[in-house]
């Protein structure tokens, strides 16, 4: 049987990425990552980049056999649907594999642009992006509901898509002044369980190294 | 099973998004009861089955409801499984159908939208990226289509619906500003497609009437005008 060549082309802090990583370990699918230069600080970004991703030019993109997958939802799809006979990441009902698809598109649009406003502003504006990201927060509590993942019992895309922000909450509370656990204890509770797993835990980066990030990039922005 | 008289659709006729699950049921031969929302106002059926986001298309299938017009597509799909179907079987190819159909919202709608409030440079500027975008889709149809009829193939598919489902506002745009989306010379697949696409039987009667359209469109410019 001839062996499968996946490569990510990879950015270690982007949660993005870490959902790809995340679908592969799950899956039990070795994979080489090539981390890229997106902010140009030694050459910027790789030819195999652009040429991949022409219409979007970013990470992550899969790339199978030589073959280019871009959109981190669409990607993971793509490996649940490529590897489905172990751990399975989509429900299997129509209705419920609708739900979970609701989840990720309303994450997909509303969690990483909402927390980039905390940190890439002060003031008012800060405050009124903080008291949105709350709100959204609340919301994935609530679809959460009792149950130990999103996937109810079992780790799903949902909690795959989901996770990666979490080691980016710490930049947001430094920054923002609030603390996730105090407002959506359900939420937190989750996120630890979540980071117990082993395909996750190995490629979540520390909450310190995502805020050392932050920290420089409000410096540049002349916000601190 | 639920019985087709299960299945309601919450949207209106003007609604691009809403023709989507529209073509999609028609390609199942899924009866369903269409209720329209009042342009300006949103029913309480509507807050009630999408309290999230509060938006058109909605399907309410035996009381469930689902959001979101490509996921309603791909339920449709999954849950009435039998030929034809929507997305391929490969998934792959359903990754590029995936992408195309986000292309077609991201690249194409979010700045054609935009340019209907807008006046002026502003305006010109975003009918440019609406139009680079439809280059781009050109590029895909060639690549999807594999020389047959559709993004599909032989049949319509995911990225056919997704764009097709512009067509109505695509004419109205191009009568309200004397100017070509689509057109024989420079993009002469999507130009075949597009005469394809409007005439097919589960497209022919969702397609909403251009002058009528064209009427509301100039209500609509009014309403995203006011919001600036």
């Amino acid at each position: 049987m001839s062996k499968d060549e996946i490569i990510i082309l990879d950015c270690i802090l982007s949660p993005f990425c870490m959902r790809v990583k995340i679908a592969l370990n799950e899956k039990g699918v070795s994979y080489e990552s090539k981390e890229e230069d997106l902010f140009g600080w030694k050459g910027g970004k790789s030819e195999l980049l652009l040429k991949s991703n022409p219409i979007h030019k970013k990470v992550p993109v899969l790339l199978h056999n030589g073959n280019p997958l871009n959109e981190s939802s669409n990607i993971v799809t793509y490996i649940d649907e490529t590897w489905p006979s172990s751990s399975p990441l989509l429900p299997s009902s129509p209705y419920e594999r609708a739900r979970a698809r609701f989840w990720i598109d309303y994450i997909d649009k509303k969690v990483f642009e909402t927390g980039g406003k905390i940190w890439r502003s002060n003031g008012d504006e800060q405050e009124a992006a903080k008291k949105e990201f709350i709100e959204i927060l609340k919301q994935l509590e609530e679809a959460l509901g009792d149950n130990d993942f999103f996937g109810g019992e079992r780790f799903g895309i949902v909690d795959v898509i989901a996770i990666p922000f979490s080691c980016w909450f710490y930049a947001f509370e430094k920054v923002g002044g609030f603390k996730v656990e105090e407002h959506c204890p359900k939420l937190s509770n989750w996120e630890k369980r979540c980071l117990l797993k082993e395909s996750v835990g190995s490629v979540i980066p520390s909450p310190d190294m995502v805020y050392g990030f932050v920290s420089s990039m409000r410096n540049k922005l002349g916000l601190e | 099973m639920a019985k087709d008289e299960d299945v309601k659709l919450v949207g209106s006729w003007t609604s691009p998004f809403v023709m989507r699950p529209r073509i999609a049921l028609n390609i199942k031969s899924v009866h369903y009861d269409f209720i329209q929302e009042t342009f300006g106002s949103k029913s309480p059926l509507l807050l009630q089955s999408n309290p999230v986001h509060k938006k058109i298309p909605v399907l309410i299938h035996a009381g469930k409801p689902i959001a979101e017009s490509s996921i309603i597509v791909e339920y449709i799909d999954e849950f009435w499984s039998s030929a034809p179907s929507i997305l391929p079987s490969d998934p792959y190819d359903r990754a590029l159908a995936r992408f195309w159909a986000s292309v077609v919202d991201q690249k194409f709608f979010t700045p054609m939208k935009a340019s209907m409030g807008a006046e002026g440079e502003a305006k010109k500027g975003l009918m440019n990226q609406a139009v680079e975008a439809i280059g781009l889709l050109e590029e895909a149809f060639g690549t999807l289509s594999r020389g047959k009829a559709f993004f599909g193939g032989d049949h319509i598919g995911f990225v056919d619906i997704a764009f097709g489902s512009f067509l109505g506002w695509i004419r109205v745009a191009e009568i309200s500003n004397g100017m070509k989306l689509i057109d024989a010379a420079k993009t002469p697949g999507l130009d075949g497609w597009a005469q394809r696409f409007s005439a097919h039987d589960a497209v022919k009667d969702v397609l909403p009437d251009t002058a009528k359209l064209l009427e509301f469109s100039k209500l609509l410019a009014a309403k995203l005008k006011e919001k600036h």
